[in-house]
């Protein structure tokens, strides 16, 4: 009898999330709890070595000796590259391709990514962009970079205080907050032609943007009304309605990948605390964080839909990961303000190294490996993974 | 430690029918020296609310360009930042009057009182003048969380002026959150200084 409830129960869990449910809800699992894939790497030189060595290792690789790898990458550059993926049990090749017609961080890039997505399934992200804020002390600037750092070029020039960039999907559009014309106003920039909006120029606070995942909408924090309340709006600053209607403060809304929800920071409860809303207004619900305290701020929804990764302070912060419905919470790692990859396993986030001053770092959240990535001269902090 | 793919769905699944039966090991918060216990709330320190109901606080109606609300929670709508378009910055007439906040706080302290008294009998000497505003916030919190923090600290102030008989309309706020100290450092000397709301007066462009 009970043997049957059970499986009833089961059957209906599958039913509801999916018949792979029971692995991927694994908390202990997901949060530091996977082994990394050792592989060999030989052949190669230089800098087109060293991009293959960080690439693969924030992906889940470990390089290691021939003899101890499950997979064996070899090859060569020069005017090209060439690269191998042998399978060191069976000696089958798994990967074998030339590169050509880039340059050499690039062709790196593309073989790592390739053997990424070969040997995990899952889509590299080495050719990836990250926005960030880039802090000079009286001024700040936005920048966007590779997502290891590599590249960095600031795309405001405001001599002002900027804040929170976000970027839309596929990367065509860039939001964020600036101070330029002497109050928090939320900007929409296009890269490709250089043309820059004003999204939000209200009396109080405008800032926090994020970009629904169909590039359609704008969710942001406005005070106009009172307090700093979570609004939506159109791409282009029209149809603004606010979401939230709440005494207290809110702060750092993300979008759920259907763009149905919304998760925010709120101090409705008293500490500040994880709660969702239908975009379209209406109740708000509090996420349950099981076992993680503190203030709870700044998260970000996966794209795969299945986590919420946020900031938790109670003397320092931690990066904190949930299941997007709420339930058992991990502590990963010593950081702030992260966004996820497009793989829905990697996060940039910043890190405080002492005397003011911030870096962003990679984690990757399966294995709990953290890599730091190329600075700039200032501070950096705020980043957001274009996806 | 394998099994726990298991549970947790069928966890899920049982709190998802309404029998919660989950066990919490809740770890509990490490504690913070001056860490609030509970929702902060305008007006519990020093003086009343103000609006709660259809108020609209009097004082200087005469200067009211804009109608703004005063919502039910206390707190006001913003008057449009067109009302305050080229006014000239006057930083020094009220740099004295800095209010500072607890930590992580936003409630202004009976202690900090008169130094808003002393604003307001200032913005009610001259009714041309109008006032910023500045919300800061120390660097022991997330960016964008000070950000609204800063925010809803000026707005306390701006609705502690508004009690004492200012025009909220005439009153615009500015939160930098952490972006722009008054003093370096990571210190208590330093967040002190930082958990701050500082008055600009705003003067009329002389004709």
């Amino acid at each position: 009898m009970k043997k049957r409830l059970m499986l009833q129960v089961l059957a209906w869990v599958s039913l509801v999330l999916g018949v792979r449910a029971a692995e991927e809800i694994d908390i202990e699992r997901l949060a530091g709890g996977v082994k990394t894939i050792p592989i060999s790497l030989s052949g190669f030189t230089g800098e087109v070595e060293s991009v293959l060595k960080f690439d693969l290792e924030i992906c889940g690789f470990s390089v290691v000796a021939a003899d101890k790898a499950q997979y064996w990458v070899s090859g060569s550059n020069g005017a090209s590259l060439v690269g191998r993926v042998t399978d060191r049990v069976s000696k089958a090749q798994v990967l074998g391709q030339e590169y050509r017609g880039a340059s050499p961080r690039t062709l790196a890039h593309t073989f790592a990514d390739d053997i990424i997505e070969k040997l995990t399934g899952v889509k590299g992200i080495a050719r990836t962009r990250i926005a960030f804020k880039g802090d000079f002390g009286k001024t700040s600037e936005i920048f966007v970079a590779d997502y290891d750092g590599h590249g960095a070029r600031a795309v405001t020039s405001d001599q002002s205080i900027v804040a929170a960039p976000n970027w839309g999907a596929g990367r065509k559009v860039l939001c964020f907050t600036s101070y330029m014309k002497d109050n928090p106003d939320v900007y929409v920039y296009y890269p490709a032609s250089g043309e820059r909006r004003i999204l939000a120029r209200y009396s109080g606070l405008n800032t926090s943007p994020a970009i629904s995942p169909d590039g359609s909408k704008v969710a942001l924090i406005c005070s106009k009304d009172g307090s700093p309340d979570v609004y939506v709006c159109d791409m282009d600053g029209k149809n603004l309605r606010r979401v939230t209607r709440t005494k207290e403060s809110e702060s750092s809304p993300c979008w759920s990948p259907d763009g149905r929800t919304l998760c925010f920071s709120s101090q409705v409860g008293g500490r500040a605390a994880l709660y969702k809303i239908s975009a379209e207004g209406g109740e708000m619900r509090r996420v349950s964080t099981v076992g993680v305290g503190g203030n709870l701020t700044e998260p970000d929804w996966s794209p795969d839909g299945k986590w919420i990764i946020f900031t938790s302070q109670t003397g320092g912060f931690d990066l904190c990961i949930v299941p997007a419905q709420g339930g058992e919470a991990k502590v990963l790692v010593a950081g702030e303000d992260p966004s996820w990859a497009p793989n829905s396993r990697t996060v940039v986030f910043t890190r405080r190294v002492g005397g003011g001053k911030r870096v962003l770092s990679l984690l990757d959240v399966p294995t709990k490996r953290v890599k730091d990535i190329a600075r700039i001269s200032g501070s950096s902090s705020q980043p957001s993974w274009g996806r | 430690m394998k099994r726990i793919g298991l549970i947790l769905p069928v966890a899920l699944c049982i709190f998802a029918l309404g029998m919660t039966g989950c066990k919490r090991t809740l770890k509990g918060p490490t504690p913070i020296p001056g860490q609030r216990a509970q929702v902060p709330r305008t007006g519990d320190e020093g003086f009343p609310p103000v609006g709660r109901g259809p108020v609209v606080p009097g004082g200087d109606d005469a200067s009211r360009t804009t109608r703004i609300g005063a919502n039910p929670d206390g707190t006001f709508s913003a008057t449009g930042l067109e009302e305050f378009e080229g006014m000239l910055k006057d930083p020094a007439a009220l740099a004295n009057y800095t209010v500072y906040f607890d930590f992580d706080r936003f409630n202004v302290k009976a202690s900090e009182r008169s130094k808003v008294e002393a604003v307001a009998a200032q913005l009610k000497g001259d009714m041309a003048n109008k006032l910023l505003i500045e919300g800061h916030c120390d660097s022991r919190g997330t960016e964008e969380y000070n950000r609204s923090l800063g925010e809803r600290r000026a707005q306390s102030l701006r609705e502690m002026l508004a009690h004492l008989g200012v025009g909220p309309e005439r009153i615009r706020t500015l939160s930098y959150g952490e972006d722009k100290p008054a003093v370096q450092g990571e210190n208590e000397e330093a967040w002190a200084k930082n958990r701050r709301g500082e008055f600009i007066l705003l003067r009329p462009k002389p004709q």
